[in-house]
């Protein structure tokens, strides 16, 4: 079985978000680049049931759409263990233009899951796992927490308002992971380092496609006020002000 | 032309989400000088059908067919493409939720129209069709023009309120057609609590973390939000060590809410954490740490032992309510 991980190469998630530009480009100094966490969970899931069930699992690899630059954070997940890594070299302009080079590149190959993050921690988009099953006619499933495999048949679990579904599908098909389907993001060894220096990053150029949104701007939410702060002795003052000055109570 | 929204039941009753986005519809259609057509799947009796003409939906769609009964994704992409071709829709609406995630990209890419997902607020312009969305886990906010002439907008659940506006609506039997080839998946079980307040339905959401020492404390924050007719929710730590259930983890990674009240018992504030909760409109922290970042969040805050803390608030509130 061959398992894919999209994954998009994003600011580590304690980044202080900056704008340049006359605020229209995010400001990338000194920024530190990391595997966008949901997609992380995804390899970390699709690395722990390859080594539990030897044999099952032929072969997992990494995909991402992204200029020269994000090669380390694929670098980085070649070294957490995936076997194979592929960058289509293009600027991601938008989900839809993403999901159109991810669908070119897997047409050609034949992958059994296909797993991508809910979102990612920049645009908070939620859209490419989608997307990419329509393009593809291939059943998805979202909201996943819980994914195995057994004598090959796959099991998912998703989650919905209070509470989860168990959901069976047919395969091919693609996973959209949130949180719960692994627990601790492996951290690469210095053996998985070297390893992954020797480990083939395929780089394909992109395909002709269209992009249906364009990001004019950005603002920062507003400053707020500076916090009320209510002497421990006196706890009923806190109940009061809830109720008659901020009257949420 | 109209605007269509897909509205979500919870055991046959409208979440509080739906008539969220029928009114948010309401106040695009105005700006559209068009009108709000209602997409109802599953079984919903007409009284409570009608309750969505309470908030501006002139039309309401029901499909009530039984293969419809667990969501597929691919069935439910195809099943509002007839609703929108039926409608004529320019704009489709869907919570920024589970479901809005799982349907609004597929069919985005069947109607190859523009999505913005996470929006906060009605098109600050509709030539070009401009938004403003939630980036940067609500460390930023983006204006997102969609070039489509179609757009799909999911709306932040919480933040643009619940407004009436009564229209009469009418109801209409609507009966797609569903192709056996879209049924790849299937619901084989379903584990759910039924009864009890959604958190990210919930106004008032009663929190606690690390600082609460252990699952065992945690009667004081149940009886707070029981109090207040709220939800309990919990920090990651909290639900990584088992105290309490996934589902109630909110954060970055877990669910992002938006209540009218957001209370931190013992919650330091780590930005993961704030980027769940930062869309909430009063939030009162207390933590024995002063320098902890969640009071840079907070709007009022008790600098003490939030076991200590708990059992005086609910009394001092006890006897707000007794009046």
């Amino acid at each position: 079985m061959k398992i894919l991980i999209c994954i998009s190469n994003v600011p580590d998630t304690t980044t202080k978000i900056k704008f340049v530009n006359n605020n229209t480009a995010f400001d990338t100094a000194g920024v530190q680049w990391i595997i966008n966490p949901w997609d992380e969970l995804a390899l970390t899931r699709a690395l722990d049931i390859k080594d539990a069930q030897a044999g099952t699992i032929e072969n997992i690899t990494v995909i991402n759409v992204g200029l020269h630059d994000t090669e380390p954070t694929i670098r980085k997940a070649l070294a957490i263990g995936a076997d194979k890594g592929i960058r289509i070299n293009a600027d991601p302009k938008d989900a839809f233009f993403v999901a159109s080079q991810l669908a070119e590149v897997i047409r050609k190959e034949n992958f059994d899951i296909i797993m991508c993050g809910i979102e990612s921690s920049d645009y908070n988009g939620c859209n490419v796992g989608g997307m990419l099953s329509e393009l593809l006619e291939m059943p998805s499933v979202s909201s996943v927490s819980f994914l195995d495999i057994q004598g090959g048949q796959v099991s998912v679990t998703r989650e919905i308002d209070g509470g989860q579904e168990t959901v069976a599908t047919q395969m091919p098909f693609i996973a959209i992971v949130q949180k719960g389907i692994a627990k601790e993001p492996r951290i690469p060894s210095m053996r998985g380092i070297m390893g992954a220096r020797t480990k083939p990053l395929q780089v394909t150029e992109p395909a002709p496609a269209d992009s249906l949104t364009e990001f004019l701007g950005y603002e920062l939410p507003k400053p707020k006020a500076a916090c009320k702060k209510v002497d421990p002795d006196n706890v009923k003052e806190l109940a009061l002000l809830l109720h008659n000055e901020a009257k949420v109570i | 032309m109209s605007v269509l929204v897909y509205t979500e039941n919870w055991d046959g009753k409208f979440k509080k989400l739906s008539f969220e986005l029928i009114s948010f519809a309401n106040e695009i259609a105005k700006k559209l000088n068009t009108s709000v057509v209602a997409l109802s799947i599953g079984k919903v009796e007409d009284d409570e059908l009608k309750k969505l003409g309470n908030y501006g939906a002139a039309k309401i769609l029901s499909v009530t067919n039984d293969k419809l009964a667990g969501l597929n994704n691919q069935a439910f992409t195809s099943v509002i493409a007839q609703a929108v071709a039926k409608e004529n829709s320019t704009v489709i609406l869907f919570a920024h939720n589970n479901t809005g995630k799982a349907i609004a990209p597929r069919l985005s890419v069947r109607l190859k129209a523009g999505l913005a997902t996470g929006v906060t607020s009605v098109p600050s312009d509709t030539e070009p069709f401009t938004v403003t969305k939630k980036t940067f886990t609500a460390k930023a906010y983006a204006n997102v023009v969609i070039k489509s002439p179609v757009r799909i907008l999911t709306l932040l659940q919480n933040v643009f309120g619940i407004f009436e506006s009564p229209v009469s609506a009418t109801i209409e039997p609507f009966n797609p057609e569903l192709k056996e080839t879209e049924f790849k998946t299937e619901v084989k079980e379903i584990n759910k609590v039924t009864g009890k307040l959604l958190l990210t339905d919930a106004e008032i959401v009663v929190s606690g973390g690390r600082g609460m020492k252990g699952p065992e404390n945690w009667g004081p924050i149940e009886e707070l939000a029981t109090l207040l007719g709220g939800a309990t929710a919990c920090s990651r730590p909290v639900s990584d060590e088992g105290w309490r259930p996934h589902s109630e983890h909110t954060g970055q990674t877990g669910k992002i809410i938006a209540p009218d009240l957001y209370f931190a018992f013992g919650i330091s504030g780590a930005i993961q954490h704030l980027g769940g909760i930062s869309g909430s409109k009063c939030i009162v922290a207390v933590n024995k740490d002063p320098d902890a970042p969640i009071f840079e969040a907070a709007d009022y805050g008790i600098v003490g032992d939030a076991m200590k803390v708990l059992p005086e608030l609910i009394s001092a509130i006890k006897e707000i309510k007794a009046g």
